[in-house]
């Protein structure tokens, strides 16, 4: 088992490569897990903020 | 001529969202079986090369990650154009999107690449391969994007200049990809893209070719949730985002 | 006269109009070559092999120096947007700009580089396909800091950003100036090289411009 491990010396590049791969894949998929979750907490907020003024009678502004 | 109604409809963003919130767990789950199967596949089942011994296995993850780095930087480059020439938003947002996936996927590949070549050429790294070298200056070309895009404050202007940019760069992907028949190079020319087949027996091939798939689907996902989440950004207080987080507190 | 020399005579008369600003990039370009031997320590022939290296890339940087007066202090002025509303297309105007530029900092780098090569102990046999790559490189090279000037306009602090964006592009251009001088300093045949620098050329005088133009555009905004 430790030889398939070692993969005939080359063992370190290999694992290493695959390693970095996957903590490429995991970093990635975690920043755009980050990105989606801010991004629908401002949503929300914009949400919760836009129902707030209907309450209040629209003043109407002369320009 | 009349455009089919699919089409205009790419350019609206709640039909995009919603198109990708159904596609994303299609693409995520499928490809990241697809690289599941093929590392394994790769790791494990195929043979020990010849020539190389057991570092060839690189073989499964190097090359899948530039091609899709590469990619990338093409799907960001044709957005990008297409939100200049038609002003449409989306596509800047799609340019966006694919941009940091590309740098991190270039990035892996630099990576990788190093960590094959020293047991095969003997060197991690060869600073006159044309091939590095542009496949460097790919990474170069997407933080330079990136970076261009953080210094604006005005995300029209942003968006258009960005997308010059990007358009200007593109002539780099033909140049990574030629670079290994135009000039002597550790690399080998194409193995899977020429004339009379692939050069790779069956047994390597299918895992091969299972990793690009895998790869490239998962790309995909990730963008199409960078789309979704750069929608958001940008429509901000729309009246059919609050009806979807409505929608999705019940 | 024609339109490109009107903003080619005018583009020339102002920087003259600043004639000390010109020496700075050449300062620079000889304080960089200078730099390396301090930090390298090389023996004689370890100097000459770097030479072509160095002094292709210090020859990069100092043409980065000069990017703020091809459009940026035009468009504080406001000419640069009396020059974009004008009936003059904005790629003729580029082009002028961008060979006045050419003329005033780089034809002096093409004259200074090869000389300082002979510091770097390069035989005089090899200064010709020097110069002469160096002047087929030269366009080139104005285009992709017209560009990286252009796309940074609108941006108070565009300096920093500049190499980022124009250093990664010169990639080829480097690749290709390296290589003539070269083989022109081991005496070979340097017509491929050459003609392929002549080739981007070409290819970044014809297309550059347009893209050049766009981004001045959208950054005047």
């Amino acid at each position: 088992m430790s030889e398939y491990f070692q993969m005939g010396g080359h063992g370190a590049y290999v694992w290493s490569a695959y390693g970095i791969t996957l903590a490429v894949l995991i970093i990635n998929v975690w920043l755009v897990r980050v990105k989606r979750r801010s991004a629908l907490l401002r949503a929300q907020e914009l949400a919760t903020q836009a129902e707030v003024p209907r309450k209040q009678p629209t003043v109407r502004r002369l320009q | 001529m009349k455009l089919p109604r699919w089409f205009h409809l790419l350019g609206s963003p709640p039909h995009v969202y919603r198109l990708a919130e159904r596609l994303s767990p299609w693409l995520g789950g499928l490809g990241c079986a697809l690289l599941a199967v093929g590392t394994v596949w790769g790791l494990g089942i195929a043979p020990t090369d010849y020539q190389q011994g057991e570092s060839y296995r690189i073989i499964y993850i190097h090359p899948q990650t530039a091609y899709v780095g590469m990619m990338a930087y093409v799907v960001m480059a044709v957005a990008a154009a297409v939100g200049y020439v038609w002003r449409v938003k989306l596509a800047h947002a799609a340019a966006v999107s694919a941009a940091p996936i590309g740098a991190w996927f270039t990035f892996c590949a630099l990576c990788t690449g190093a960590l094959w070549g020293r047991p095969t050429w003997g060197t991690y790294w060869q600073w006159g391969d044309p091939r590095i070298m542009f496949e460097a200056l790919l990474l170069f070309l997407f933080l330079g994007y990136l970076a261009l895009r953080g210094a604006f404050d005005d995300r029209d202007k942003a968006d258009r200049v960005t997308a010059i940019l990007a358009v200007v760069g593109v002539v780099n992907i033909p140049i990574i990809h030629y670079s290994v028949e135009w000039w002597n190079s550790l690399h080998q020319t194409s193995t899977i893209l020429r004339e009379g087949g692939p050069a790779m027996t069956t047994d390597m091939l299918i895992p091969f070719l299972i990793m690009v798939a895998g790869f490239t689907l998962t790309f995909y996902w990730l963008l199409l949730r960078r789309l979704q989440a750069e929608i958001l950004e940008r429509e901000g207080s729309a009246r059919w985002i609050r009806e979807l987080v409505a929608e999705g507190a019940r | 006269m024609s339109a490109f020399n009107v903003v080619f005579v005018r583009d020339l008369r102002v920087a003259f109009r600043r004639w000390s600003e010109l020496g700075y990039p050449l300062i620079f370009f000889i304080i960089v070559a200078t730099m390396f031997p301090l930090a390298l320590s090389p023996t004689t022939s370890q100097l000459r092999e770097v030479g072509t290296g160095v002094l292709w890339v210090a020859a990069f940087l100092s043409s980065l120096l000069a990017v703020d007066g091809l459009f940026r202090s035009d468009a504080d002025d406001g000419s640069l947007e009396q020059l974009l509303l004008s009936p003059v297309p904005m790629t003729l105007t580029v082009l002028a700009k961008l060979a006045a530029h050419a003329l005033v900092t780089l034809l002096p780098l093409v004259v200074l580089v090869p000389v300082t090569a002979l510091s770097y102990n390069m035989p005089l046999s090899a200064l010709p396909t020097l110069a002469l790559a160096l002047l087929l490189a030269a366009p080139t090279l104005s285009v992709l800091v017209g560009v990286g000037a252009a796309l940074t306009l609108s941006l108070r602090r565009g300096g920093s950003i500049v190499g980022l964006l124009v250093l990664p592009l010169t990639g080829p251009l480097l690749i290709f100036g390296t290589r003539a001088t070269d083989l022109g300093l081991n005496g070979e045949s340097t017509a491929a090289p050459l003609l392929l620098l002549a080739a981007l050329a070409v290819l970044a005088v014809s297309l550059g411009p347009l893209a050049i133009a766009a981004a001045v555009k959208v950054g005047l905004e």
